[in-house]
């Protein structure tokens, strides 16, 4: 019941988000309005967070974060990514570590502005003393998480219209991906996030993408705690013979379709017979920026291609 | 130096008793038919529920001149045959192999502390395994995996981990036991203190990997944590050759054991090489040791726990202690390994939780039960 109303709350924003999407562009001049609205005050799990004019020099502790800033336009104020934003291309990627944030290291880029995702330590304590402001995107829960971290990276760097505008676009394709992409049958998956079999439910963010595409997932049951990230046994995964299976640990842990189908008992498997096991990017399937939408097209055009097969 | 300093007090079980030294049948047919139940348990009971009438009807088929129908399908036969079976196998020689090797280091080194891990073995597997999959050529990352694309289809033919693992841990026992001769002491203490001195620096530079290559975090921590999970029998057949090697080496060594256990002096005035018995004693508890870790991380405890609960039970004695570890080794991780994979069933618990949890307790309940006994 639940599940069949997130299309219809999706078509209702994406016609939402397209009127406002078509004002900003008709009218530049308010958007540089908009642009030049500083000081601004944000809400982050660290507390209030108040720029008093635009960031010039934004350092980024957070891949996700990363991805926003660029496609928001703000990368030419970025001066320096962590070690893992590897994406897009142009984004001015460091030695810096996000596991073991060295303050030093931070600062020595003379930021005004520090984005980041998990504080491992002292990060947001340590750079408010150096007087240095500190926001935090944490691991999107729910896909309006994404949005609203967009949003709130717009008015921090002075984009909020290009913001707007990415989110509009977000929504409307997805709500179309998600429009036509719904199979006849609900397919059941096993997403994998390493070959120990540890695996994400339905309840956690990449979860809820497959539900956007009426997808179900196999581990649900073995979520007792509620973590969201169980490991599966083996012989569960076998039983449970999923129609698909995703691959999320592809680069860190040279999986693929090959690997999968040479596991002991893994060759009895639906999705291993009819070519079911999709192969996918790490880094997009585990962050929750802009290329969630990348995310839903591959997954929307794999699910129907398996159909087109099975049909 | 005298064998009264190098003891503290509270190791009384190591102390050679007065037993008779002769190999009783009792505690070792005891033993077996433990183990016996508890692997035919693993076997029965798993997170797919498979009718145990017809799971025994298909063991039974694939017996010489039996000739049955189990009812069992095409899907639950191969839940059966490989993926339960291999990993019942497979905790059983893991955990044989590292009680034995537990007790043959305990036995070498004289001090109830030591593990399998004693001298290294597990720094150095940590670190082939960290160095296997940061720069090993099986993975994708080498080639940049373009986003949807299949990675490498040039990979290795085979699991570069294991091996890596397996020459990590004995090499860095190699060195602990080069690095404590060239002191030029004879002394145990030595050599264990260079095993220190081993362990820190291998980890330092696994560490170091580790930090450069974060993208490979996930795996390597996969590994330490031990699993049974993927066991398939080409685990199994990986690590048999060492295990039959080190524990034919390791039991015909042991009556040497028993003399080792006076003391060095003692056992030269006996005929005895200490030095040489060390060597080779311990060369083959690091080959089981290496051989166990490579196909199934880092498991504690079972290699302290099990050989001092048999010497509990039955006395120090390695002519028995050596049978009754391996045998008793391999039903606790089988029986630990159940739990792991039943206990939340369909999800899995990493089985170091389930070897410390369970096994500590116990380990405490004998401790305690053999104090109360004169």
């Amino acid at each position: 019941m639940r599940r069949s109303l997130v299309p219809l709350l999706l078509l209702l924003a994406l016609l939402a988000a397209a009127c406002g999407g078509n004002g900003s562009k008709t009218d530049p001049a308010g958007a540089a309005g908009q642009e030049a609205a500083f000081p601004v005050t944000l809400d982050s799990p660290g507390g209030k967070v108040v720029l008093d004019r635009r960031p010039e020099r934004i350092v980024s502790m957070s891949p996700t974060a990363t991805e926003m800033l660029f496609a928001i336009g703000a990368g030419p104020q970025v001066v320096a990514v962590d070690s893992n934003s590897n994406y897009p291309k142009e984004a001015p990627t460091t030695d810096l570590s996000a596991y073991q944030p060295n303050l030093e290291a931070i600062a020595g880029y003379k930021p005004d502005l520090v984005v980041y995702s998990d504080d491992p330590g002292e990060l947001a304590a340590g750079l408010g003393k150096l007087g240095i402001p500190a926001l935090a995107e944490p691991a999107a829960a729910r896909l309006d998480d994404t949005y609203a971290q967009i949003d709130q990276l717009g008015r921090a760097t002075g984009h909020p219209a290009d913001a707007a505008r990415l989110t509009a676009t977000m929504r409307a394709e997805i709500a179309k991906i998600v429009a036509a992409g719904r199979p006849e049958r609900p397919l059941t998956y096993y997403h994998e996030l390493d070959k120990n079999l540890y695996t994400a439910t339905s309840r956690t963010f990449i979860g809820q993408l497959y539900g956007l595409l009426g997808m179900e997932n196999i581990a649900d049951a073995a979520d007792k705690d509620k973590s969201g990230y169980p490991q599966l046994s083996a012989e569960y995964v076998v039983k449970a013979d999923p129609d698909m299976i995703f691959l999320a640990d592809t680069r860190c842990c040279g999986q693929s379709a090959r690997t999968v189908a040479a596991r002991d008992g893994w060759d009895q498997l639906k999705a291993v017979k009819a070519g079911g096991v999709v192969e996918l990017d790490d880094d997009v399937a585990s962050r929750w920026g802009p290329r969630v939408v990348d995310f839903l097209k591959t997954i929307a055009a794999k699910t129907q291609a398996l159909e087109a097969v099975g049909s | 130096m005298t064998v009264t300093e190098r003891r503290p007090g509270h190791d009384a079980p190591l102390a050679p008793r007065p037993r008779p030294a002769r190999l009783r049948a009792g505690p070792l047919l005891a033993a077996c038919g433990g183990l016996a139940a508890a692997a035919l348990l693993a076997v029965l009971v798993g997170p797919v529920r498979l009718a145990p009438g017809a799971v025994l009807l298909e063991l039974a088929g694939r017996l010489p001149l039996v000739h049955t129908h189990s009812g069992l399908s095409q899907q639950e036969a191969a839940i059966l045959w490989q993926l339960r079976l291999p990993r019942v196998v497979l905790g059983g020689l893991v955990g044989a192999m590292l009680a034995l090797a537990g007790a043959a280091y305990q036995g070498v080194f004289r001090n109830p502390l030591a593990d399998p891990y004693l001298l290294g073995a597990a720094a150095g597997a940590g670190l082939g395994a960290t160095l296997a999959i940061a720069y090993g050529p099986d993975t994708s990352r080498s080639t940049g995996a373009p986003p949807w694309g299949s990675p490498d289809p040039s990979g290795w033919p085979v699991d570069l981990l294991p091996m890596a693992a397996f020459a990590g841990a004995v090499v860095a026992v190699a060195a602990a036991y080069a690095l404590g001769r060239s002191g030029g002491a004879r002394s145990t203490t030595t050599l264990i203190l260079s095993g220190v001195a081993v362990a820190a620096f291998l980890t330092a530079i696994q560490t170091y990997v580790q930090q450069r290559q974060s993208a490979t975090l996930r795996e390597v921590y996969g590994w330490i944590l031990g699993r049974l999970t993927t066991a398939g029998w080409r685990e199994v057949v990986l690590v048999v050759p060492y295990a039959l090697v080190s524990t034919a080496v390791i039991l015909l060594h042991r009556r040497l054991l028993d003399v080792l256990a006076v003391g060095d002096d003692e056992a030269s005035s006996l005929g005895v090489r200490a030095a040489r018995v060390r060597l080779v004693v311990v060369a083959a508890a690091t080959l089981a040791t290496a051989a166990a870790v490579a196909v199934s991380g880092l498991i504690g405890f079972v290699g302290i726990i099990v050989p001092h609960t048999i010497r509990l039970v039955a006395g120090s004695s390695h002519r028995l202690l050596g049978p009754l570890s391996l045998v008793a080794g391999a039903a606790f991780l089988i029986l630990a390994d159940l739990v792991a994979r039943t206990v939340m069933a369909p999800a899995e618990l990493p089985i170091g939780v389930v070897t410390a949890f369970f096994g500590a307790p116990f380990f405490a309940l004998v401790l305690r039960g053999s104090r109360q006994a004169p």
